[in-house]
């Protein structure tokens, strides 16, 4: 379960949350909002790449401030552009990458990671060059290279940005068949129509937390 | 932002070579490049990196890209050493980098990051007593081979920018968005490392 408790943050003297409190207990959760709302750097609290100015987020009790370790173990991220979550030069040393830290020996985190690819659609892409994939082809990769480390938390900051319908449409599928619990932050309100929930921000605040009928009824009537 | 791909895929004798080997080969390489005085042994260098891509059957686009990255470098910096300190001298300094730089483009090219820094890591564990972190240390070495790689593709990312509002020439209009683009890849690589759990250890 992820909190947010009187969770506030600054950027400078520019205030970008304002006491956001939320108990997050669903499979599927969405945040929407207008840009500069605040759904980025309130999704970027749950693993700690940003620390709240005021408040707390817990994470199945831990404090990703305090214990971030190990709240990272269990919260994967996936950012927007994936070009900033591609660290390694081909597809299958990307997400092999991610096991290092495990117990597996090196051939096992190569079969693995083939495997990991090949689930997600990236099947014998394993010794493509990472920057000559497509733009949707990245994104699976980044969502591939998250799962490989297993999280209990999927936590995705608007990943179909960059993708056509048909690659938006396949990456839905891929979020909906995950185990894990997904939060996702996105403007793309045809995504998360069968969420669980949907939060609505607006100027750091959530001004709407709902099921997504109502709550997207809300967030369209507020962008007019 | 994403590091660029130096390694080309294959299965050539180079590719199957054990890393640290390649490794050992290339200072080695390297040294006796730096010691050597005779254009003909220089000569003879050049002539041994060019037999390791035809061995390696590198595309010929890798092979175009290295050979005209070398003569942006290369020519100007034959003209300004023949000016200064004769045709002799100038190449042998011409020689002694084409070897160089074509010996570590080609471990690049054949050369997964990942067999790199596991082979690191490897050679440094003994050094873990006195304070050295093994993982931490393939790990700088892995990133500073794929930091060249990211940086040209800034680069040329930013010239672009640069001749698609006209401004070719400017050395400002290409500095400081490339100082910009950099500062932000290094941002963005220590985030997607912290995501990874990368930075706890």
């Amino acid at each position: 379960m992820i909190e947010f408790e009187g969770v506030g943050h600054d950027y400078g003297e520019r205030m970008v949350l304002a006491d956001v409190n939320a108990r997050l207990r669903e499979h599927r959760v969405a945040l929407v909002g207008a840009n500069g709302s605040g759904k980025s750097t309130l999704v970027r609290t749950i693993n700690g790449l940003v620390c709240p100015s005021r408040g707390r987020v817990l994470v199945d009790g831990r404090d990703p401030a305090l214990d971030g370790r190990s709240v990272r173990r269990r919260v994967g991220f996936v950012f927007t552009n994936p070009d900033s979550q591609i660290v390694m030069p081909t597809a299958g040393e990307d997400v092999a990458f991610s096991l290092r830290r495990s117990d597996m020996s090196k051939k096992e985190r190569t079969r693995r990671a083939v495997e990991i690819l090949a689930a997600h659609g990236l099947d014998g892409y394993a010794d493509h060059p990472a920057h000559q994939l497509s733009g949707g082809q990245k994104q699976l990769l980044a969502l591939c290279s998250m799962l490989a480390l297993m999280p209990d938390v999927l936590v995705c900051d608007e990943p179909t940005t960059l993708l056509d319908p048909r690659n938006k449409r396949h990456y839905a599928e891929v979020l909906c068949g995950l185990e894990q619990q997904v939060v996702l932050a996105t403007h793309d309100l045809h995504l998360i129509e069968d969420f669980d929930r949907v939060l609505v921000l607006e100027a750091g605040r959530v001004v709407a937390d709902d099921a997504p009928a109502d709550a997207l009824r809300y967030y369209r009537k507020l962008l007019g | 932002m994403n590091p660029g791909a130096l390694y080309h895929p294959g299965t050539s004798l180079p590719h199957r070579l054990p890393v640290g080997g390649k490794l050992v080969g290339l200072l080695g390489f390297a040294a006796l490049v730096f010691v050597a005085r005779s254009p003909w042994w220089l000569g003879g260098g050049v002539l041994v990196v060019a037999v390791g891509y035809a061995l390696a059957r590198v595309p010929p686009a890798s092979w175009s890209r290295l050979v005209r990255s070398l003569l942006v470098l290369l020519v100007p910096l034959f003209a300004v050493q023949w000016w200064l300190i004769g045709l002799d001298s100038a190449t042998v300094v011409c020689l002694r980098l084409a070897a160089t730089l074509g010996m570590a483009n080609l471990f690049t090219l054949t050369t997964r990051i990942d067999d790199l820094v596991d082979a690191i890591e490897r050679a440094t564990r003994p050094l873990h007593r006195f304070g050295v972190r093994p993982d931490r240390f393939g790990l700088l070495v892995g990133f500073t081979v794929q930091a060249v790689a990211a940086l040209t593709g800034i680069a040329a990312d930013v010239r672009e920018a640069q001749r698609a509002r006209g401004m070719d020439r400017s050395v400002v209009a290409f500095a400081v968005p490339f100082l910009v683009r950099t500062l932000r890849h290094a941002d963005e690589l220590g985030e997607a490392l912290a995501a990874r759990g990368v930075a706890d250890d």
